[in-house]
């Protein structure tokens, strides 16, 4: 179990976790990224960008 | 079962209540009034109930002995009765305004003339569980807080709890069914239909309430009608002491309301539903709250939304009905709302 980086929260990482994985905030709704996994890290994951360049 | 009356029941809030106590586990519902509507079944006035009940209307001298009254009744009929209410029933939930200020002096100054019965007026404790929760189990004389003061004061007791709160300037914006069921010239139709009004910008009376509840002196208060039927949505702009970060608020508001099953913490990063809106709320008993600070200022503004008619008046009387009677808290108050409406 670890914390939610914006509001603190418990947030439970899946059994398996792998770096980049994106969970989301039980709480706030805040879309977060696994930094690290010993132990797991969140970070806020990074807004999804549009790219017109396809 | 606990045998429980509704003095004044034909009204909103009476009906409300009446839907509620019929569905609730613990209760079989004596007796209702009006004395408008005496003789004729409930359901002809809450028509939401047919089938229900056969209940049919009485007046209120023909009201018999019960475990507990609710008394849904016009200001200043409950100081009037309160003698005869008392020799009815054990226990008294008064959901009009009556008996919700502990200080005369504050009385006078907010309904205009000295209260009736001052010395009764300590005796009620103020109905709101979140605040008082311990001495709503010992009751037998309860006053449910107004509706617009109910929302207030959840939005804004964490940081006043937290002492972080300096002053606070709270708007709320409110539905018809806060007036009532009997038509003005302001609720005629063409009158009220999509106006957005400033009703009382200053002076309104929950305020008296709000400022007892918080303890907090530097309060103000508007109250704006719009196109809504039930509900309420306060807007409480909260001056800090300091600025403060997102995570000491949510520690904060965490710390007032993660334990309680009426008041949800409603700030989303994403979504259309970021913040308490009283549409989803129709005929629930949450309170949603919500905050946001402003990263220039010491501002905080925090939101709150409730059903008017349910945690703002008939919910709120059952919940503390609940804790005075060791019930279940959310016996008979477990409707989830509806989405979409």
């Amino acid at each position: 179990m670890t914390k939610c980086p914006v509001c603190d929260a418990p947030v439970e990482a899946s059994e398996d976790p792998v770096e980049g994985e994106l969970l989301e905030c039980p709480e706030c709704g805040s879309e977060l990224e696994i930094l690290d996994l010993d132990p797991v890290v969140l970070g806020e994951a990074p807004q999804a960008e549009e790219d017109w360049g396809e | 079962m606990i045998r429980a009356s509704i003095a004044g029941a034909s009204g909103y809030a009476g009906g409300e209540l009446l839907r509620l106590l019929l569905g609730h586990p613990e209760v079989e519902v004596a007796e209702i009034t009006s004395e408008r509507l005496a003789g004729k079944f409930a359901h002809g006035v809450h028509p939401n109930l047919r089938g229900a009940t056969r209940l049919q209307f009485r007046g209120l001298d023909e009201l018999s002995a019960c475990d507990v009254l609710f008394v849904c009744l016009p200001h200043g009929e409950s100081s009037r009765r309160i003698d005869d209410f008392r020799g009815i029933a054990g226990l008294i939930v008064d959901l009009g305004a009556d008996f919700r200020l502990r200080d005369p002096a504050a009385y006078e100054r907010w309904y205009g003339g000295p209260h009736p019965r001052p010395e009764l007026l300590g005796q009620f404790v103020y109905g709101i569980p979140e605040l008082n929760r311990e001495a709503l189990r010992d009751a037998s004389l309860v006053a449910c807080a107004g509706c617009n003061a109910t929302a207030a004061i959840l939005a804004l007791k964490p940081m006043c709890d937290a002492r972080v709160a300096q002053s606070a300037v709270i708007e709320v914006l409110v539905g018809s069914s806060e007036a009532g069921n009997q038509a003005t010239a302001a609720s005629h139709h063409p009158e009220r239909s999509g106006a957005a009004r400033a009703f009382k910008p200053t002076g309104h009376r929950h305020l008296g309430e709000i400022a007892a509840a918080l303890g907090v002196e530097d309060l103000h208060f508007s109250a704006t009608s719009i196109e809504m039927v039930r509900g309420v949505l306060a807007t409480c702009h909260v001056f800090a002491d300091r600025a403060l970060e997102d995570r000491e608020l949510w520690r904060i508001y965490r710390d007032a309301y993660a334990e309680e099953p009426f008041v949800r913490i409603v700030k989303g990063q994403s979504g259309i539903h970021r913040y308490p809106e009283p549409g989803i709320l129709a005929g629930t008993n949450y309170c949603d709250v919500g905050f946001e600070r402003d990263p220039d200022t010491k501002r905080v503004v925090a939101m709150s939304a409730l059903d008017n008619l349910m945690k703002g008046a008939a919910g709120q009387a059952v919940h503390a009905f609940n804790l005075m009677c060791g019930f279940r808290e959310t016996a008979g108050l477990d409707f989830m709302g509806l989405h979409p409406l």
